[in-house]
């Protein structure tokens, strides 16, 4: 395996595996904020309750979040030197606003949060909460602008032998940024939305099989439930319009992805959108697929859509060109370079058409099951315990999690064999001072650190998902100096 | 081509300061949260007393980290073909950092998650290994960076750019064992002795009753033990031969931050050792900041790579991002900066109380709460 190989599985891994605490914390800290609100505002405790058991769970979750996530920032510059330096001018900026604005916001305000119940008044705290929660969404703008460059290169010249920053406002108005923002940030929505929905409902099941449930455990779970699948629902249906603004941009800029989500192979007016495919993906065999007319060219916004052999005559004849055969000033000054590169343009076809529609059919089937949810749950009703009912609640945050995993996959392994679209491919961005042996030695002992703190990490989730709702019992600010403290670690 | 080929401008210079800035806020800060976990399997001898300890830092101690990560992030953006060569050059030496501070991080939110003393012991080890691991592997970077690593060329992108790397045969076929040369070594432990030492300082100032006396004396030891290889680790610093492109200015600035660094230092022993906790802890504080100082001194113009013989040399100005990139990181940092400082420092009165073991509550579940 050449270094760039075993780099990219490195970074696929570690960036998978970052991106499972994701979701939860962008919008889980949100949608605990909310409750914390309602606490605020009603006063009831069964927001208080609600507050503190999602609460924990979501710092649990937060922990893992945060140190996989240092990993990420200093990885571009262990395993990727040549691509940090290529485009450090334009990259390194929103990741130096991201942790100069958002990581600070997010951990101070959030040690605020978890140790400051009895040392700020009700309204300071609640503040606490929000601004850790603006802190994640002002974190995950940086970050997707700085993807959705990498998508497409835009506001950069190349200049000095790298790309370098002629308009920070180009890259912040990125089309492929302002749909591939909301898309992702909505994602994490349905996941949150999912997880408070199914750990709810699992505990709706379970006093469902006792003679006499506490009324106010069985009517907070409900209002949980409730709010999580309808959080789920709406950007469900969000995510639908948002992915479909998405795959528009993305066909216009990254023709061949759209070419490879369908493995379509030679160009076609009114094309088809294959929902399931036997065969070769090759596109020299079909055994057996599952069409739908004209869906294809409803997604991407155009009657004919340029197949992947197509495409590649393009890049032999013209070099990288987008959808309209126009191309982004970088790319345009890269070309020459590029020609003497020899790049193949074609991504792994396979892993395209796959994690497309495993993204799709997860997020539809997290929604069915949403639905379906309420349903049984209206008007009052108990849903009934059993195998059923427990398997659509592994389900509710589970799919829409892996949902995004795929998604991620799509988005990066369709941007193949690119590290910026159209200019630099990533074999050429990996260090070329760092061994195979370097990376592998760090491969595996990242499997095993991670590994271990998955196991740890899920046996602390499930201990505290059955433990339920706290009990809770207002006590003042504390004056008293040798007083213990209300909460402390 | 000689080094500084062109004249660093304003910005870059400026930039340089940022950067260094930036890390002593890093040092200062996150230097007592490393070593109160390090002291922590230590100092605390039963189950309250280590949630003592841990609840001194627990509040602020990731809001610290995060001042490496804008520090990497700055350099990232402000210098990218120093991240570039850096990062890659100490591939190894990084991931340890990394694994340290994932296993500290993950160790004080998860060790009171449960009633259970091997749960926690473990937790407690980790903590104290993952602190141990950072500030050791950067000290022996530093006193790497006084000592120049050295660099090659090579080319990338089919021949189509020449970029200077870490030469690695160059460090370890060299007389000193690669990066572990004896004021390599100096460095890594003198680093991870004066945390040791900021660390029971303000773990000293962050309690009351019987485990702040301890820590106290501890504190007094442990300051004793650092000054030897603290002043070897900046005199030795100072003494080094000049890399190319060094300022005999700047040479100065160094010698006199270290020295002031020291004599800071000792301040501090005295001022433990007689009880005064606050000034000893800002005497340690700034003892690290002026050590910075003098390690920052000698980057310039380099950036702490030797660039002897090179063609296409690593430096201030060849390293640096375009004027427009850091116009723009300078108007956000001059915006962005004095704001985290002032929410910082708030963080920090809400939990100015000291904490005894009297103050930790029974149950660590479950917050009862509010206040109104």
């Amino acid at each position: 395996m050449g270094s760039d190989t075993i780099a990219r599985w490195q970074f696929g891994i570690t960036t998978v595996y970052h991106y499972f605490f994701v979701p939860v914390t962008i919008a889980l800290s949100l949608l605990v904020a909310v409750l914390q609100t309602q606490w605020y505002r009603t006063g009831s405790d069964r927001y208080l309750r609600l507050t503190k058991f999602y609460g924990k769970l979501f710092l649990i979750n937060f922990a893992m979040g945060v140190v996989t996530g240092i990993v990420q920032e200093f990885q571009f510059g262990m395993n990727w030197s040549e691509y940090s330096r290529f485009v450090g001018d334009i990259f390194g900026a929103p990741l130096a606003l991201e942790a100069l604005v958002a990581f600070f916001l997010e951990s101070t305000f959030l040690g605020l949060w978890i140790f400051g119940w009895d040392k700020l008044s009700r309204g300071k705290h609640l503040a606490m909460i929000w601004l850790a929660a603006i802190g994640t969404l002002i974190s995950s703008i940086f970050i997707i602008a700085a993807n959705s460059w990498m998508q497409n290169p835009v506001g950069a010249i190349y200049n000095n032998g790298r790309a370098e920053l002629v308009d920070f406002g180009a890259v912040l108005t990125n089309p492929i940024f302002l749909t591939q923002w909301p898309h992702a940030v909505i994602g994490a929505f349905m996941v949150a939305g999912g997880f408070i929905a199914g750990v709810a409902g699992w505990h709706m099941a379970k006093l469902a099989k006792q003679d006499k449930p506490v009324a106010e455990d069985v009517s907070a779970f409900r209002t949980a439930t409730k709010f999580g699948a309808i959080v789920m629902l709406v950007a469900g249906l969000l995510i639908i319009l948002s992915g479909d603004l998405l795959g528009k941009q993305m066909t216009r800029v990254q023709p061949m992805k759209m070419a490879a989500a369908e493995a379509l192979y030679s160009t076609e007016t009114n094309a088809s959108f294959s929902i399931f495919t036997i065969g070769s993906l090759d596109g020299s065999k079909e055994i057996f697929s599952v069409r739908v007319p004209g869906v294809l060219s409803i997604l991407a916004g155009e009657s004919t859509v340029k197949g992947i052999n197509e495409i590649k005559a393009d890049y032999a004849k013209n070099g990288f060109t987008q959808g309209d055969g126009k191309q982004e000033v970088l790319q345009q000054q890269f070309a020459s370079k590029l020609s003497a590169l020899g790049v193949d343009p074609t991504p792994n076809i396979p892993v395209s058409y796959w994690a497309f529609r495993i993204m799709m059919g997860l997020g539809f089937l997290t929604m069915i099951v949403g639905a379906w949810m309420l349903w049984v749950t209206r008007k009052g009703a108990m849903p009934k315990p059993g195998k059923l009912w427990t398997t659509m609640m592994w389900i509710l945050p589970l799919a829409p999690l892996f949902a995004n995993s795929f998604g991620w996959i799509f988005t990066e392994m369709g941007r193949q064999p690119w590290i910026v679209a159209g200019v630099l491919p990533t074999s050429f961005a990996v260090s070329p001072t760092v061994s195979v042996a370097d990376v592998w030695i760090t491969m595996i002992l990242y499997t095993l650190l991670y590994g271990t703190l998955a196991v740890v990490e899920l046996g602390l989730m499930f201990k505290f998902i059955k433990k339920g709702l706290p009990d809770v019992a207002p006590v003042e600010q504390i004056v008293d100096e040798d007083a213990p403290l209300s909460f402390a670690y | 081509m000689t080094l500084l080929d062109v004249t660093p401008t304003t910005l870059q210079a400026l930039w340089l300061i940022l950067v260094a800035v930036l890390w002593i806020g890093y040092l200062v800060l996150e230097g007592f949260d490393y070593g109160v976990a390090m002291l922590l399997p230590f100092v605390g001898k039963n189950d309250k007393e280590r949630r003592v300890l841990v609840n001194t830092i627990g509040p602020v101690w990731d809001g610290n980290e995060v001042w490496l990560l804008t520090a990497g992030g700055a350099m990232f953006a402000a210098f990218s073909g120093w991240y570039a060569t850096l990062f890659s050059a100490l591939y190894l030496p990084l991931f340890l950092i990394l694994v340290g501070l994932i296993l500290r991080g993950v160790a004080f939110e998860y060790r009171g998650k449960r009633a259970d003393w091997a749960w926690r012991n473990r937790w407690d080890w980790a903590a104290a290994i993952g602190s141990l691991l950072p500030p050791l592997v950067f000290g022996v970077g530093f006193a790497n960076f006084l000592l120049g690593l050295p660099l090659k060329n090579v080319t990338i992108l089919a021949g189509a750019t020449t970029v200077p790397v870490f030469d690695g045969d160059k460090l370890w076929a060299g007389p000193l064992f690669g990066l572990f040369s004896l004021y390599g070594l100096i460095g890594g432990i003198t680093f991870v002795l004066v945390f040791l030492t900021h660390g029971a300082i303000y773990a000293s100032l962050k309690t009351k009753g019987e485990i702040s006396g301890r820590l106290k004396k501890l504190a007094v030891k442990l300051g004793l033990i650092t000054a030897i290889p603290a002043v070897v680790f900046v005199i030795w610093g100072n003494l080094l031969p000049k890399l190319p492109g060094q300022l005999d200015s700047l040479r100065t600035v160094a010698w006199i931050a270290g020295l002031l660094g020291l004599v800071l230092f000792v301040g501090a022993i005295y001022f433990i050792w007689k009880g005064r906790e606050g000034i000893a802890f800002i005497l340690t504080g700034t003892t690290i900041a002026m050590v910075a100082v003098m390690i920052f001194a000698q980057l310039f113009p380099g950036l702490g790579f030797n660039n002897t013989g090179l063609k296409v040399m690593l430096d201030i100005t060849t390293a640096s991002s375009s004027p427009t990139t850091l116009t723009l990181m300078t108007v956000a940092a001059c915006i962005f900066v004095p704001i985290v400082l002032l929410y910082q420092i708030w963080a920090y009165t809400v939990f100015r109380r000291r904490l005894g073991v009297e103050n930790i509550p029974d149950e660590v579940d479950e917050p009862v709460v509010v206040g109104g």
